[in-house]
């Protein structure tokens, strides 16, 4: 058995690793050469070494671009995680129609990206007429907006993951926590919370990678106005590499610098939730 | 393993990406990539007409609205890339040099009725203009003549062809937008639009005027205001007040409170003028689509004008519409021979056979720059009807300077400004001095 896995293993590996390498491989050695050389079009670079980094990194545009998602992210993984864990454990508790709730705030998940930035505009903007101004007027009002519109996004994807982790805690825990004389705080914080971190883990990754890498709402929402005030990394790094003639290279070097961040910081929070994840 | 495994996939990256490199496109067919969505169903016939003359085929792709640069890119860099594209002027051409092919010798260029207009560079001519376009500010006669017939106006003048000069226009436009209950309208101009990706009428269109004024100062003989534009690295705005004057009279005599105008699209503009709502409105003569499609739309074809953009420059009496091009057709020099001789024997036909020159002037709508033309061979809609008028005139039509602007970027910091100008955010200053600012940046990148 051993001996004849060892035998065909190439032959099994061979669909999955060509897939990895025509779609993931071989684009991301690409995007790394490219963005050490100056081309317009992928198959012309002239490599130039490190110049693609140094002008990304005295881009004011960058590194306010970078600061906005840092903060644009951190208010959203928290605002996003808080209340699908609270919708979570209202729904996992027995209240008619849960089925129906839990379908309707999944539902807004099912939406592209574009049409709900535009359908967000329209309702914010609606809203706004009010008081005679529009999305545009301040960056706050984008970025409050984003935050909107991020937290209607992703909380019922969030959601259904944290009701799968609270409906697979034994009951016999719970109810041993009680007879201990546990309230319903004490039950949550040291019994529910801890077994379900394996989601927490989930979700935390899920809306930190999802909002640091957020595009299309931003694009449709506020495509950075005003003054490209409301503009995140990933369309900072569109406007880049479309926006002036032969900063494509620059464009480039951003993105992989946005990845970099981007791995990094999921596999150090991945490290630190792992370790308070316990078995049971 | 591991190490063997990698030094695989390396391998296999390595020859792979230089492959993708080294291809070319070796058929002879035609691919032809469109820049104007609005006629893309017009090209479609034109393959098929083309096809049963000639019985070559063509493949033409019309990149979706605002997109024409991204799917340059990509399309370029495949095996079958396109063999006739478009560029968008001397900037355009500095990112696409490498891709245009020499059409000196071709009867297309030897057609032309101004042969400077072409793209060169040393001995080689690079990029070909196909459609002469015009702009200034369009309006709907049937209400400027209700108003010269009110008893209390309180201009002297009776006709809207009489208006020469900023502070005219501004007069009539004041008094107009403080009797448009009388005239039945809501504003007398159609919606600055300044959302986002709509700000192209003030950041470049409206931004022409004071920068032909600027560069247009102490001109050398063989330069123009466009190649004197491209090369200066710094630029005084020295026209910005004049900017301004033209700027707020839109912004303050318009169909939508000037807080709000961050939301608006150029579509809903030209629909506004359409139904009526306003007797004015900025844009050039390839809107006339936009405005016939309108659901409702009031506004007659005889009543459908140009007036020049007014802005207070002495002389400007003599000013008239900004005319020119930025459609610039080239040829891929990567593709095949056979390709590359394919692609120019259709725009030949295109350009000079009856039946190509049809389709060009009565279904594309294009004025085209060619001698092959004749006068009869024009586009006959109104708004292009008045744009040939205004080209025969005596005036002095302004060059299309925005093309020597240095980048896309420029143009949304320009847009940008404005938009916080409009919402009270900013003062004209700041607005002036970001201008000055990001053409020095923008230019030396």
């Amino acid at each position: 058995m051993e001996n004849s896995i060892k035998k065909y293993f190439p032959l099994f590996v061979i669909p999955t690793l060509t897939a990895f390498i025509i779609s993931f491989f071989i684009p991301l050695i690409m995007g790394i050469y490219l963005s050490f050389s100056e081309f317009t079009t992928v198959s012309d670079a002239e490599f130039t070494g490190f110049l693609n980094y140094i002008k990304a990194f005295s881009n004011k545009e960058f590194l306010d671009s970078l600061w906005f998602t840092v903060k644009f992210t951190v208010v959203s993984v928290v605002t996003i995680n808080l209340f699908a864990f609270f919708l979570a454990l209202l729904l996992t508790k027995n209240i008619r129609g849960r089925n129906v709730f839990r379908t309707v705030f999944f539902m807004p998940n099912l939406i592209g990206g574009i049409v709900l930035g535009y359908i967000w505009q329209l309702i914010i903007n609606g809203v706004l007429l009010n008081f005679g101004v529009t999305i545009t007027y301040k960056a706050s009002y984008g970025f409050w907006g984003l935050v909107i519109l991020s937290n209607w996004q992703m909380i019922g994807y969030m959601m259904v993951i944290y009701i799968a982790g609270i409906q697979n805690i034994p009951t016999e825990l719970i109810e041993a926590a009680k007879i201990d004389g546990a309230k319903g705080f004490q039950v949550l914080k040291n019994v529910t919370l801890p077994l379900v971190m394996p989601s927490v883990t989930i979700c935390l990754f899920l809306t930190l990678s999802n909002s640091f890498k957020m595009f299309d709402q931003n694009l449709a929402l506020t495509a950075g106005a005003p003054a490209k005030q409301t503009q995140m990394l990933a369309l900072d790094i569109y406007n880049t590499f479309y926006g002036t003639v032969g900063y494509e290279g620059v464009g480039q070097a951003k993105a992989v610098i946005f990845s970099v961040i981007l791995a990094s910081i999921g596999i150090t929070q991945l490290y630190f939730t792992r370790r308070r994840e316990i078995e049971h | 393993m591991i190490k063997r495994l990698l030094t695989v996939i390396l391998t296999v990256a390595v020859l792979t990406m230089n492959t993708g490199c080294m291809k070319k496109a070796s058929s002879g067919e035609v691919y032809f990539l469109n820049f104007k969505p609005e006629v893309a169903s017009v090209y479609d016939e034109i393959a098929k007409v083309y096809k049963n003359e000639t019985g070559k085929d063509v493949k033409i792709v019309t990149a979706a609205s605002g997109t024409y640069e991204q799917t340059l890119k990509s399309e370029i860099a495949k095996s079958s890339a396109p063999t006739i594209f478009q560029v968008n002027g001397p900037i355009g051409f500095a990112s696409w040099e490498k891709y245009c092919a020499d059409l000196k010798d071709t009867a297309l260029y030897n057609n032309l009725n101004d042969k400077d207009v072409a793209i060169t560079k040393g001995d080689g001519v690079y990029a070909i203009p196909y459609a002469i376009e015009g702009y200034g500010i369009i309006y709907n006669d049937a209400i400027m003549r209700k108003y010269f017939s009110l008893p209390n106006k309180s201009t002297s003048l009776t006709d809207a062809s009489q208006i020469d000069s900023f502070e005219k226009l501004k007069e009539i436009v004041v008094d107009m937008q403080s009797k448009k209950k009388e005239l039945g309208i809501e504003g007398v101009f159609a919606s600055t639009s300044l959302n986002a990706g709509e700000q192209w009428r003030w950041q470049t269109h409206l931004a022409n005027i004071p920068f032909y004024y600027e560069f247009k100062e102490n001109l050398k003989e063989d330069e123009t205001t466009v190649t004197k534009g491209l090369d200066k690295k710094e630029i005084t705005f020295k026209f910005a007040d004049n900017f301004k004057n033209i700027f707020d009279l839109y912004i303050n005599n318009s169909v939508t409170d000037k807080k709000l105008l961050g939301s608006k699209s150029t579509s809903d503009s030209m629909a506004e003028f359409a139904l009526g709502k306003c007797a004015m409105v900025q844009n050039g003569d390839w809107a006339w689509s936009q405005i016939k499609n309108v659901d409702g739309n009031v506004v007659k074809e005889n009543d459908i004008k140009f007036l020049p953009i007014f802005t207070g420059i002495e002389g400007e009496e003599n000013q008239g519409l900004c005319v020119g091009t930025e459609n610039y057709i080239a040829v891929n020099k990567n593709a095949s021979d056979e390709a590359k001789k394919n692609s120019i024997d259709f725009l030949e036909w295109l350009y000079t056979s009856e039946t190509g020159k049809e389709y060009v002037s009565k279904r594309l709508g294009f004025n085209a720059p060619f001698k092959s033309f004749s006068e009869n061979e024009r586009p006959d809609d109104p708004l292009s009807r008045e744009v040939i008028k205004w080209l025969d005139s005596d005036k002095n039509n302004i060059e299309w300077t925005f093309l020597s602007f240095p980048s896309d970027e420029f143009k949304n910091y320009f847009g940008d400004v404005l938009l916080q100008y409009t919402q009270g955010n900013l003062n004209w200053n700041d607005v002036k001095k970001t201008v000055v600012e990001r053409w020095k940046s923008e230019s030396n990148k």
